[in-house]
């Protein structure tokens, strides 16, 4: 097509830079161009949350963003979220409590939640419920998912007064 | 050897085995984006396919251009039924031996259904196919009332002879799909005749769908050089996939392999056979490229899979003691355009004839009328066992509606009415022989725990301070006893398309003391990796962390039915266990060999064959594993392996008490759960933290049926909950925390006792939320309500009873 835009976006730390469509979607980047398929597609319309990454540090559905409005930007998907040999505490987290079933959601809900425990690092139940509503999980009913987060926030806090 | 100083106990704890919280194996890859959903796929060369829908529920097709569409860059080819026509694809057979169209075969008859499919390089240039195809509609009269249907003489399927019988016997009206029966007619209408007391109701419950997370989806791909079709995609049987693709494809099986992938959450959705997947294979042929079609959201909901859809009207008699005598429920179940349910063949209303309930009640009869109107074809078990959903919720409504009607406490009334203990194995009236249950303990442990008399009392003093002024807020208790039967199920009498629904499992032992363990079913998110492993591990005495299960792959694995209907624990668990104690039988004559003693001198031990009367002396099965490979033994063939077809004698029947305690603003018609206590006795259990986990999982998929989630149509046959905003997903904001709790009744004829679990917090959740609501304005003269309980139905109620006044 003739009306290419020119994009430039750093992705998990790696710097890319190709040239799209203005109507291409940030998750059809991400997923068939990137080939980044951690973030999935549930719905399309910004209310399952399965496609959530972090972009500049907020949470943003990508479904429902144009890769053109992330020119820029800096992307974090759950593959820029702990490596194989040393996993993030919110991904210890779901293993341990049983915060995932068919792991459809997991994903945008743990990327969703490094940014909520930025956003406030000791949580309340309630908080957590509140700030995890935009992510809908088919498969747990979210009562472990809440335990998890609950749990790395403990984890986590506790981490960084040692390392104080 | 080092081996010696370890405790039996700790022997036990390493191998992993059943009974404990084994962590899930899965996780890894799921928490760190690695899953391979069918959606992950990449092959070189590969195309996207996507559907031109209509956009009416009733019109004939005058024509389809696909002119415009093909000159878009990357539209490689416009399929319509005329090309399908030639091979004979452009129809196929349902799994409820009816047929449906592949792409519009001259009409269309509900809204979405598939009319051409757009073969492009990529999803952009699909999309813009599937704009240009032109397609030329005539309206026709639209039916999406069930009852106007079989009065109309508007005729949907013209395709079918009226007067033939249908698949499942005689047809009283073009629009009619069958009438099927169970129990005593006559009897039953003259126990409820002659009765103290008869309360009848009448209740729909509402369409819905199971809305897995990740929609269903395709990849095909036909090799021309090898003759051979492979087509991974979401299937919840991918053997019975396969069996369908030779029979409609002629491609012969041996040719065909099917892969099922990770799969993001199934619930009933994912068991039926899709257009998307057939034309993803036509195309594939058509192109000579992989071709891979994926629904959206909208498609799904619209068009793959609805459940319930239920119109159910009883009669349940009783003595004035409050003793059940009787029990007559007629069924007008709409199914859509086509007849898509998935149920076992001999069962067209699955196993509604489960609607006795948990009760002992002598007589009773069903009548269930299968119906065509203008919509969406399925009928799907959504997170249940062949409409055990709609059975339970109409036997724990008629038992509410029965207790008003005596004035009397519905607790009560259930207790009197439980079928007891000392009465299984039980034969009920409508047929099933229900194979274990302790319903009294099981309900005195459910009503204890959450002091049910105290909230009876709370409940008394919220309704005088509700007449007093004094707060705006009833509240609901909610009720509910359910018996599930899951496990489908016996050859005699269970198949699919003539499959008979055993399951199985191959096992495989390395030389060095590890495995592999394939079997028919496959995980949506189960964890089947971690607990199958765990069955084995204490069968075979290997830890669970040493055996990989596999799935999905009908090259390997061997041939099941899937899973669906809480089967996969009742039936490949069962032949885990059975494959599991051939390798231990085997394992045993090595062992003696090895001992140097008699076969029956030998017993197992954990992880060990032990020589009876000298525990020093014994041979690990790592070592026997070894063993297999590297000794001559004479009459015994090298190698350790085994495979199981299990048959199940009966259904296994779980069983469950559920209260749930609710607060209701009457000015709102906002509903907050207070409390949810869940009992569930599963038979033995394998994996604790998994089990709660299901029933987290089904209590919230309750709750959103009985609360908001339906699938709703206008007079136009449009579908008015397309999207995630009109159709009702819990979010984290909306669900309560559940308490869990158990009673063990294990299944006297499963070799390990298990009876399934994933479906019943659902079965038993849906009527235990509805009841709670119901309850609350049960003081000021509600009966019944339909579901679903939205903000606005509950208003309502509450309005039609007087009380914003
Ligand atoms: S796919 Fe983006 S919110 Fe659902
Ligand atoms: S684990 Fe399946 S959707 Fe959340």
């Amino acid at each position: 097509m003739s009306n290419k835009m020119h994009i430039k976006m750093n992705v998990n730390g790696k710097d890319e830079e190709f040239l799209a469509e203005p109507r291409e979607l940030l998750i059809y980047t991400l997923r068939e161009r990137l080939n980044i398929t951690g973030p999935h597609i549930g719905c399309d319309t910004s209310h399952c949350g399965a496609c959530t990454v972090t972009i500049d540090g907020k949470s943003v559905k990508a479904c429902t963003m144009f890769v053109a409005q992330a020119s820029g930007s800096s992307v974090t998907t759950i593959e820029g979220i702990g490596t194989p040999d040393s996993l993030h505490p919110l991904q210890e987290a779901f293993k341990e409590h049983h915060g995932l079933q068919c792991g459809y959601c997991t994903p945008g809900m743990i990327t969703r939640a490094t940014k909520l425990l930025e956003e406030n690092p000791n949580p309340t139940e309630e908080d957590i419920r509140f700030g995890m509503a935009g992510n809908i999980c088919r498969c747990t009913g979210y009562q472990n998912i809440v335990k998890s987060i609950q749990a790395a926030a403990v984890e986590m806090s506790s981490a960084k007064e040692a390392a104080e | 050897m080092k081996d010696e100083v370890i405790s039996r106990d700790d022997r036990v704890a390493n191998l992993k085995g059943m009974g404990c919280s084994r962590k899930r194996v899965e996780d890894a890859r799921f928490t760190q984006g690695k899953g391979n959903y069918v959606d992950d796929i990449k092959l070189d060369g590969m195309l996207f396919g996507d559907f031109v829908r209509s956009p009416y529920a009733h019109a004939r097709i005058k024509g389809i251009n696909a002119e415009e569409a093909l000159k878009i860059p990357g539209v490689l080819a416009v399929l319509t039924a005329e090309d399908l026509a030639p091979l004979g694809l452009h129809w196929m057979p349902t799994l409820a031996g009816d047929k449906q169209m592949v792409l519009a075969d001259g009409k269309v008859l509900f809204q979405g259904q598939e009319v051409a499919f757009v073969v492009a390089e990529d999803r952009y240039a699909a999309a813009d196919g599937i704009e240009l195809v032109e397609v030329d509609y005539e309206e026709l009269p639209v039916i999406v009332d069930p009852f106007e249907s079989l009065k109309s003489d508007v005729v949907l399927r013209e395709d079918l002879d009226p007067n033939a019988d249908g698949a499942h016997g005689p047809r009283k009206h073009p629009n009619h799909i069958f009438t099927w029966e169970a129990g005593d007619k006559e009897p039953t209408e003259e126990v409820i005749a002659n009765a103290d007391i008869v309360a009848e109701e009448s209740m729909y419950y509402h369409r819905t769908h199971p809305c897995p997370l990740e929609t269903c989806g395709s990849v095909a791909l036909m090799d021309k050089v090898n003759g051979k079709l492979t087509l991974w995609g979401t299937f919840q049987a991918p053997h019975a996939i396969r069996t369908i693709v030779s029979l409609i494809s002629g491609i012969e099986e041996h040719n065909i392999r099917v892969i099922s992938p990770d799969i993001g959450g199934g619930f009933g959705n994912k068991v039926g056979a899709y257009p998307g997947y057939v034309c993803s294979v036509v195309a594939s042929i058509v192109t000579g490229r992989p071709v891979k079609w994926i629904e959206d959201r909208m498609d799904n909901l619209m068009t793959t899979a609805f459940a319930r859809d239920y119109w159910m009207k009883g009669k349940i008699s009783a003595t004035k003691e409050g003793k059940i005598t009787g029990l007559q429920c007629h069924v007008t179940a709409d199914h859509g355009g086509f007849d898509a349910c998935a149920d076992p063949t001999k069962f067209p209303a699955g196993f509604m004839n489960i609607c006795t309930g948990s009760y002992d009640i002598p007589t009773a009869y069903l009548e269930v009328d299968g119906v065509y109107t203008n919509k969406a074809p399925g009928g799907v078990s959504y997170r249940c066992s062949f409409r055990v959903t709609e059975a339970v919720y109409f036997i724990e409504r008629m038992i509410e509606v029965l207790a008003i009607k005596l004035n009397m406490d519905s607790a009560e009334l259930r207790r009197i009415n439980f079928i007891k203990k000392e009465q299984f194995p039980y034969k009920a009236a409508l047929g099933w022989e229900y194979d274990s249950g302790d319903y009294h303990t099981a309900w005195d442990k459910a009503l204890k725990t959450v002091d049910y008399d105290g909230l009876r009392a709370e409940q008394a003093q919220r309704v005088e301070d509700f007449k007093a002024g004094k707060t705006r807020k009833l509240m609901g208790i909610g009720l509910s006893f359910f018996t599930e039967i899951v496990g489908a199920g016996p050859v005699k009498n269970c198949d699919i398309l003539g499959l008979g629904m055993f399951d199985s499992c191959e096992i495989r032992i390395h030389p060095t003391g590890s495995a592999i363990a394939r079997l028919g079913t496959i995980s949506q998110g189960q964890g089947h990796a971690t607990t199958f492993a765990q069955i084995l591990a204490s069968e075979i005495g290997l830890p669970a962390d040493s055996i990989t299960i596999e799935e999905g792959d009908t090259d390997t694995a061997p041939y099941g039915l899937g899973t669906y209907g809480s089967r996969s624990t009742p039936v490949a668990g069962a032949a885990t266990a059975m494959a599991g104690r051939k390798i231990r039988a085997k394992a045993q004559m090595i062992a003696a060999y090895l001992l140097e003693v008699h076969d029956n001198d030998v017993e197992f031990d954990v992880d060990r064959f032990v020589v009876k009367g000298a525990p020093e002396r014994f041979k690990t099965m790592k070592e026997i594993a070894f063993a297999a490979y590297n000794q001559a033994i004479p009459g015994l063939e090298p190698g350790l392996e085994a495979v199981s077809y299990y048959d199940p004698p009966n259904m296994t029947y779980p069983f469950g008490a559920y209260v749930c305690v609710m607060d209701i603003d009457v000015d709102t018609g906002v509903p907050e759960i207070r409390r949810f206590y869940a009992l569930d006795d599963c038979g033995t259990r394998i994996n604790p933290m998994i089990i709660e986990g299901q029933v987290h999982g089904g209590l919230t998929e309750a709750l959103a049926v009985a609360l908001g989630q339906e699938i709703a149509y206008d007079d136009m046959g449009n579908c008015k909950t397309g999207t995630l905003m009109d159709f009702f997903l819990p979010t984290a904001w909306e669900v309560p925390n559940y308490e869990t709790d158990f009673t063990v009744t294990p299944s006297p004829h499963h070799p390990i006792g298990a009876k399934g679990v994933g479906e019943s917090p659902h079965v038993g959740g849906v009527p235990c939320f509805s009841n709670a609501v119901q309850d609350a304005f049960r003081p000021f003269g509600n009966t019944h309500t339909n579901m679903p309980h939205d903000h606005w139905r509950i208003w309502k109620t509450a309005n039609g009873l007087g009380l914003h006044d």
